[in-house]
């Protein structure tokens, strides 16, 4: 009898509880949920670009005082790692309690659109912030799937480019960068003499295998995704470029073994100490100076092609990268959020913030100035304007990364261990990665 | 390695002491002696390693790992404070691993008191439902755990999510079964004949609880404390989505250090050192409640 | 406060003297709520707290698991429609690559918790019995022993990432450079070794545990015991195995359960070690699971995969649980 009640008691309880959970679960039950009621404030989550997330905090800081200046909006900094940025985004996505603005990584774009919390940059809403002409084209096909209003805007732009230690170059007697796989693989053995080798990869790294093959695919003619956005990772195309890509360290043997457990940014590190001669990085800069290595001691070329030169197509010679700027749904303060992504796409903020970060700015009145005529950056300028494209923008576009990703960590696992590289043990491998996308 | 195992003199008091009444035989000590000798080397070697690598330049824990380093600096102590905002982390901790620590315990003496000393009903259910809870997978609870909390917090105005609060509130759960059970066990075996001579000179239960089976159960409440303390110490996964900037904990952090650019090995060491050096502290100063505690509430 | 709490003396010891007044009707209905309620009010904090941060969203998990909550729905969880058993009928179908993933994610957990369970146990008996009798240095070396356990998980187990480095490690470094045991550096965080890895750096961290427990349960075994065997002429390894091993029979219960749990639902330490995706040789069922809701953001398939989880656990543990809970029971009565 008094257990009966006990176990009423509880019953009650607990259905209270989940009355309050499932009656206001997600927080957007009302649709449009945007509102103006908390105009003086603003919360915004930055991204980690700089060396670390104190160093991003007074990178930003004196450019919120500005935009506080301004319009009178206080803005909350908070810069959140990249291991928990996605957390946070799908906490802050399913309790509509979020930030009124965040950085995201622009391969993210399609899937954060997918799930509503982001607000959709329609013509009108591109009005306020000055109009979509203002972006370059390639950055604006990274901001969500074609045809969809986007779901958020450019802000700092990359891609990728060949660097090279010049000193090594000089002492194999090279004379000029790799235009071709083959040429690179040809220096690359060159190259790799004496514990030291001819290219450094992040073999670890979900997200920077992720990018390569998607390079490489494109460059053998395949689309992970099809134009209906069905997935196809293991195409007979896929395979030969994912293979060509493993194949550095496995059968050209050019990449040092334990590359295959980088996911740390090490191989920047071996660039800069010059245990490896070349590596293909997102402006590497920054992170080469801050690894003590000269200007003037690297080159950067464009990421090389099959033959030929890069342009679209099997000539794609880079993924368009960067880091675009969203504003959540959710919030209080619209018209304040709207302002500061203005803000922060203006062209002195764009001309602050890139060249602090090494990044390119997708705004293209700010991309004229000088400031971005770097020998590097010039590169980088160059594959975004001709040469690169974008990471397929669909709602399984991260499966995809983590997938694809991880299949080729295990080959390049094998390949450490030895294991030679095929045609068999690359389309397995990709195969089951087919097999868990889901249908 | 230091401590070689050899008979004789005796620590009188130190716990654990439990001198065989012959002298063990040679093959025993040298049996010992090698044992304990690959196990000392096993547990510190690693910790070596953080010590070391803690006061080498960058450069060096970015080459090939040298037992001794090429030059000592102090350095990476000094940068993990602006690296991450260290301070403010350990601040938080600190303060989430104390209020959640003595909350638990609060809690936990009460509820074992009740499942000591009394015979109900439910009382079997409560604490096979409460120990059961230790199966749970945090993953599954994660998610709904954090949406209760903004829920609470949208409908009272009770910040529970991205706050302190909310993570003292979880912790102390978190701690919660293990302490109940084991502070049962320990309460179990102080006799009732103290609590009822208490209650004969006119101390109600609670008074019985405070004046009588507290103070004679101070090893079991020092141990459950310990428990409870690393729990919100080291815990990650929960901390890494339920706290914002300002209310972040050391272990989630930490992290900070294995940034965008680089891993600043030295600095990870260092500052994994400094945080813990608390708790280490802490539980190896505790250690004798601890085994004495465990002695008479888990084991028995 | 003597008058709320004089007669509230609980159920159990009805055997007190009572030399109360004659109660009117109410009070003695006021004292009988106080007696059967007082237990319970001892026990409300507790009950609050686990309806709140454990029960609760418990009950919330297993719903989400009935429920086809992918990215499209997690804003809104309301409109995210009911799957019936589709998700679990996902997750356990082996043929299908996703099933067959978590089996041998399964498999792979088993075979991890067999095994470090097995060695912190073997460790923890064998360092707590050679440490029984006094040494000097004892106190120092009890010490070292525990710190690995003291230490925050991720102190503990980011050490072992850094001495794990494939290139720069101090692994690679003692059994290459040093002892010139493999030919090759091997590796440690990738490829088939890395269960090696997650291993050791778990039994490092967790042995310590069962130390202290047996080292707590050897202390209750009676002196008399030994002294008693040795007059009948019995050595110390005699002793070993006929009186200490025995008498640790029922603290070895608890201490296999609870080490069991633990390591079965261990998450931070292949996490820390391995990040977000582990090699398939370390992948265990809790960072699997976390990869497949957390990674994918589909928590309809994750919170199934957990419910089985749980499932499995329960299971293990009431078969368990029967031989540990007569002996407390008989323990918690005293006779």
């Amino acid at each position: 009898m008094r257990r009966l009640r006990i176990a009423g008691a509880t019953v009650a309880a607990t259905t209270v509880l989940l009355a309050t959970v499932s009656a206001c679960g997600g927080g957007t039950t009302t649709s449009g949920g945007a509102g103006n009621d908390k105009p003086t404030t603003l919360t915004y989550w930055a991204t980690n670009q700089g060396s670390s997330l104190e160093d991003d905090k007074r990178v930003l800081t004196p450019e919120l005082r500005k935009f506080e200046q301004q319009t009178g909006i206080h803005v909350n900094l908070e810069v959140i790692g990249w291991p928990d940025l996605l957390n946070r985004i799908l906490a802050a996505t399913s309790s509509g309690q979020g930030p009124d603005v965040l950085n995201i990584g622009n391969t993210w774009s399609a899937s954060l659109q997918a799930t509503g919390a982001l607000l959709p940059f329609d013509d009108a809403t591109f009005a306020k912030i000055g109009g979509k002409e203002r972006f370059v084209a390639s950055a604006l096909g990274s901001t969500g799937t074609p045809g969809k209003a986007p779901t958020a805007v450019p802000l700092y732009s990359l891609a990728y480019g060949l660097y090279y230690n010049k000193q090594r170059f000089k002492e194999a007697g090279i004379t000029k960068p790799p235009a071709t796989w083959a040429e690179l693989v040809a220096y690359g053995k060159k190259l790799t003499r004496g514990g030291r080798y001819g290219l450094a990869i992040e073999g670890a790294n979900n997200s920077e295998n992720a990018h390569h093959a998607f390079v490489f695919a494109k460059q053998h003619g395949a689309d992970f995704f099809d134009a209906a956005g069905k997935a196809r990772l293991d195409s007979p195309q896929a395979v030969e470029g994912v293979k060509q890509y493993v194949g550095f360290m496995g059968n050209d043997k050019i990449v040092a073994p334990g590359n295959a457990e980088y996911a740390q940014n090490e191989s920047v590190t071996d660039l800069a100490k010059g245990k490896a001669a070349m590596l293909l990085w997102q402006a590497a800069g920054r992170q080469l100076k801050a690894r003590g290595m000269k200007a003037g001691d690297y080159g950067v070329a464009p990421v090389p092609v099959q033959s030929g030169t890069p342009g679209q197509g099997t000539s794609v010679n880079s993924m368009v990268a960067g880091i675009n700027i969203a504003v959540f749904k959710n919030t209080r303060n619209l018209d304040g959020a709207l302002k500061f992504v203005r803000f922060m796409t203006s062209d002195a903020e764009q001309k602050a913030l890139n060249s602090t970060y090494g990044s390119l700015p997708p705004v293209i009145s700010a991309q004229q100035d000088p400031a971005f005529n770097t020998p590097e950056l010039t590169v980088l300028r160059g594959a975004l304007a001709d040469s690169a494209a974008p990471l397929p923008q669909v709602a399984d576009e991260s499966q995809f990364e983590e997938l694809i990703g991880t299949a080729m960590k295990d080959l390049f696992a094998d390949a450490a261990a030895g294991r030679p590289i095929t045609t068999e043990a690359v389309r397995k491998r990709l195969a089951e990665a087919q097999q868990q996308m889901p249908k | 390695m230091r401590g070689l195992p050899e008979r004789g003199s005796p620590e009188r008091g130190s716990p654990g002491t439990r001198r065989l009444p012959t002298a063990p035989p040679r093959s025993f000590v040298w049996t010992r002696r090698v044992v304990l000798t690959l196990f000392a080397v096993f547990a510190a070697v690693p910790v070596y390693a953080m010590l070391t690598s803690s006061l080498k330049p960058l450069a060096d824990v970015q080459g090939k790992f040298r037992w001794f380093p090429s030059e000592l600096t102090v350095r990476p102590y000094v940068d993990i404070w602006h690296t991450v905002p260290l301070a403010r982390y350990f601040l938080n901790s600190t303060i989430v691993a104390s209020a959640a620590t003595g909350l638990s315990v609060t809690i936990a003496i009460f509820s074992a008191y009740a499942v000591s000393r009394y015979r109900f009903r439910g009382r079997r259910l409560f604490t096979v439902t409460v120990l059961s809870t230790q199966m749970f997978p945090g993953i599954l609870f994660l998610l709904p755990l954090f949406l209760i909390y903004v829920n609470i917090g949208n409908a009272t105005g009770i910040a529970l999510y991205g706050s302190r609060a909310g993570l003292i509130l979880t912790y102390l759960t978190f701690s919660l079964p293990f302490s109940i059970w084991m502070l049962v066990g320990y309460f179990d075996s102080i006799p009732r004949g103290l609590d009822e001579a208490a209650r004969v000179d006119g101390c109600g239960p609670v008074g019985a609880l405070l004046r009588v089976v507290i103070p004679a159960a101070t090893p079991g409440i020092v141990a459950v404390a310990i428990y409870a303390f690393m729990t919100a110490w080291s815990e990650v996964l929960f901390a890494s989505v339920m706290t914002n900037d300002t209310t972040r904990t050391l272990a989630v952090g930490l992290r900070g250090y294995s940034t965008q650019n680089d891993v600043y090995w030295n600095q990870v060491m260092a500052a994994s050192l400094v945080v813990s050096v608390p708790v280490v502290a802490g539980f190896l100063l505790l250690q004798r409640y601890l085994v004495a505690g465990l002695t008479a509430g888990a084991v028995k | 406060m003597s008058t709320a709490v004089r007669p509230g003396v609980g159920s159990q010891p009805q055997h007190r003297p009572q030399h109360r007044p004659r109660p009117t009707s109410r009070s003695l209905l006021l004292e009988r709520v106080r007696r059967l309620g007082l237990p319970y009010l001892f026990l409300v904090p507790a009950l609050v707290m686990e309806l709140l941060v454990h029960i609760v969203p418990m009950v919330v998990g297993i719903t989400m698991s009935f429920k086809e909550l992918t990215r499209f729905f997690i804003s809104d969880w309301s409109r995210a429609p009911w799957a019936g058993l589709d998700n679990y009928r996902f997750v356990i179908d082996v043929n299908r690559p996703v099933g067959a993933a978590l089996l041998r994610s399964f498999g792979v957990t088993c075979a991890f918790t067999v095994i470090a369970v097995g060695l912190c146990w073997l460790f923890g008996v064998t360092v707590a019995i050679l440490m029984q009798d006094t040494f000097r240095g004892r106190g120092g070396l009890r010490a070292l022993f525990l710190t690995p356990y003291a230490l925050p998980t991720y102190a503990a187990v980011i050490i072992w990432a850094f001495m794990f480095q494939h290139d720069n490690g101090l692994v690679n470094h003692v059994l290459h450079d040093q002892l010139g045991l493999t030919g090759e550096p091997s590796f440690w965080l990738i490829g088939d070794n890395s269960f090696v890895a997650l291993v050791v750096v778990s039994v490092w961290r967790t042995w310590p545990f069962a130390f202290l427990i047996v080292m707590a349960g050897l202390q209750t075994i009676s002196k008399e015991l030994y002294e008693a065997s040795s007059i009948d002429g019995a050595g110390v390894w005699q002793q070993i195995r006929y009186i200490t091993l025995p008498a640790l029979r029922p603290v070895n219960q608890v201490l296999v359960l609870v080490l069991f749990l633990w390591t079965f639902n261990d998450f931070n330490v292949p996490y820390v070690l391995f990040g977000k995706s582990a090699p398939s040789a370390g992948d265990l069922i809790s960072v699997h699971i976390y990869q497949r809701s957390f990674v994918t953001w589909n928590f309809g398939t994750g919170s199934a995969m957990s419910v089985l989880l749980l499932l499995f656990l329960l299971v293990v543990t009431g078969l368990y649980l029967p031989l540990t809970s007569r002996r407390r029971r008989r323990d918690a009565r005293p006779s």
